[in-house]
């Protein structure tokens, strides 16, 4: 960038001035409260409270109390759990997805595309609600067709419920990353794969030596988002909670939080909860930013 | 991260020249053919359930086959739905249209700023702002809406408008996505000979960067929009007046009274269906534009 110059110092700052004011506002200085709420715990003066309030410092206190009831871990593993299951599921049908279709003759991809793409529209809200009349018995087609076939499925259930909202997410974001992994193969270029036509080599060894490394930056993204994303299972668990018993008040690490700080009115530990929530998905996304940079180096 | 120079436009390459198993026997393409109709199937029949049971009454909602219509009645559905409780839903989807469409225009010009300030500007502590930019995008969202609903209500802001607003005009995504385009598409020498012919910086910016990123903006805005729309967290923990909920946030409340009230769960499957019909139309007409911007974000991550 031979031509960007030392006098043009100040443009660039003002051209970035808004978006940092509104980032320090909005995204920092939310962080830097919820640390300092942590380190505090509310005392109530006067018998039953009456008296009023006043913040208490407790150092890490909260966390502390976070990892000894142990709900709030439970919840951690729960979605670590859920993780392992739902990221490889995710990556694989989205990645199989975007070749087929690569594959695919060019009539009718644009309709599949569109297809599987379709629920990335539908808030994860009204998939919720759509998916839980899908899964509750007497309304749901499936659980009466399934009847018929003389099966009983039970979606709600205490094994099932997790995998029952592990198919809402996957219905929801499968389309979409598929759309991240086929722009990045249409930037594979054309001679490369008549190239290697011409050496004689079939389709699937093109997808196997030449799309999938190429597609490989799509994929790191697509599973850094779906990490990040199972960590942060709110609204499917939470939608579905009025039609199961099954889903607890603690059942994720951000239902416990939002349980905490709404239900229980300890917003110092919901703020201990929900920086420990960021800590983990931090640790989580750059932990495997860096196990496959690495890998790419070696 | 580094950011390559290369340009932005995906190269088209005639079809011809792509093998395609579709060059192969016509079994292989049947088989592929079918196994993307059954995956379509799963993708599309909750959608079709929903436009089925929307013409159903309460009684068909939950007394015949969900899959096949049943005393079709969808124009009576839909005045129930928009006159209940005083055209709540009207309202509903009025601050729906308000929370996504402002949030997302405001983010794309803080995010188109911010993108060609760090592109093809030069100061200190450049890349400590791209980077902890980056981290933001890595940032659970959930994790900052507590936080800021405490932030707010001290501010006697919480259950506003602006409450869902102004953390909606940040998409750190955006400024990533707008940095990488403006660093492969705006060329230094068109912005040097702008100078010389004298034009101010807002100017240069305004009349010429801002075409040029035209496309990256789109998809900034598409994302911003659809994720303000489809937020859940962010509007449960702010609002408290129904007066002032999103689409989503209304629906789940009438989720809530349905067991007392069944008339609810029929203008639940409507309101959800109506809400839909818009945003599926805008994400599959604008497809072209998800993919343009979305090889920029993923090339260089």
């Amino acid at each position: 960038m031979a031509t960007t110059k030392r006098r043009r110092l100040s443009p660039g700052i003002w051209f970035l001035a808004p978006f940092c004011l509104f980032f320090l506002l909005f995204f920092v200085l939310p962080i830097g409260y919820a640390l300092y709420q942590s380190l505090f715990r509310t005392e109530r003066t006067g018998l039953y409270g009456e008296l009023g309030t006043h913040q208490v410092f407790a150092g890490f206190g909260n966390y502390a109390k976070v990892f000894a009831e142990g709900a709030f871990v439970q919840s951690v593993l729960r979605v670590l759990g859920y993780a392992v299951v739902q990221v490889p599921v995710m990556i694989v049908l989205a990645t199989v997805l975007a070749l087929l279709l690569d594959a695919a003759s060019a009539r009718g991809v644009r309709f599949f595309r569109s297809a599987f793409f379709l629920p990335y529209g539908v808030p994860g809200v009204i998939a919720s609600i759509l998916w839980g009349f899908l899964y509750t018995p007497g309304i749901s087609p499936l659980v009466s067709i399934g009847g018929h076939l003389g099966l009983t499925p039970d979606f709600l259930g205490p094994n099932t419920v997790l995998w029952s909202i592990a198919n809402i997410v996957t219905w929801q974001f499968a389309g979409y990353n598929m759309l991240v992994i086929i722009a990045q193969l249409k930037a594979v270029p054309g001679d490369l794969m008549e190239a290697s036509r011409i050496d004689g080599a079939n389709a699937w060894q093109a997808i196997w030596h030449i799309k999938l490394p190429l597609i490989r930056p799509a994929i790191v993204l697509a599973t850094v988002f779906t990490i990040i994303g199972s960590l942060q299972l709110f609204t499917e668990p939470l939608v579905l909670q009025p039609l199961t018993a099954n889903v607890t008040s603690t059942y994720t690490p951000n239902i416990a939080a939002y349980a905490d700080a709404f239900s229980n009115n300890n917003y110092n530990y919901a703020a201990a909860e929900a920086v420990l929530l960021a800590l983990i998905a931090a640790i989580l996304s750059f932990g495997f930013l860096r196990l496959v940079g690495g890998r790419r180096r070696g | 991260m580094t950011a390559t120079m290369e340009r932005p436009t995906t190269t088209v390459h005639p079809r011809a020249k792509r093998r395609r198993l579709s060059d192969g026997p016509l079994s292989t393409r049947i088989i592929l053919t079918a196994v993307l109709g059954l995956i379509a199937i799963y993708f599309l029949v909750p959608v079709y359930w929903l436009i089925v049971s929307a013409t159903k009454n309460s009684t068909d909602l939950f007394g015949s086959f969900g899959l096949w219509f049943a005393h079709p009645q969808l124009l009576t559905n839909l005045g129930d739905l928009f006159s209940f409780d005083s055209h709540i839903y009207l309202r509903w989807g009025l601050n729906s249209i308000i929370y996504a469409g402002g949030g997302a225009l405001v983010a794309t010009a803080l995010a188109a700023g911010a993108g060609y300030g760090l592109a093809r500007f030069s100061f200190r502590g450049r890349e400590a702002v791209f980077n902890t930019v980056l981290a933001g995008v890595m940032l659970p969202q959930t994790a900052l809406a507590l936080p800021l609903y405490l932030l707010f209500a001290q501010a006697h802001l919480a259950n506003s408008y602006w409450a869902v607003l102004l953390p909606s005009f940040v998409s750190p995504f955006g400024v990533y996505l707008c940095r990488i385009y403006a660093d492969a598409s705006v060329p230094p020498g068109l912005l040097e000979a702008a100078r010389i012919d004298g034009a101010s910086e807002f100017a240069i910016f305004r009349r010429i960067v801002l075409r040029i990123m035209s496309p990256a903006l789109v998809t900034v805005f598409l994302f911003q929009f659809v994720g303000i729309w489809n937020n859940y967290f962010l509007p449960l923990v702010m609002l408290s007046d129904t007066k002032l909920y999103p689409i989503t946030l209304g629906l789940t409340s009438w989720q809530g009274f349905a067991s007392r009230q069944p008339l609810l769960y029929q203008l639940e499957v409507g309101g959800a269906l109506v809400s839909v019909i818009p945003l599926m139309i805008l994400i599959v007409v604008l497809q072209r534009f998800w993919r343009s911007g979305l090889t920029e974000g993923s090339v260089k991550a």
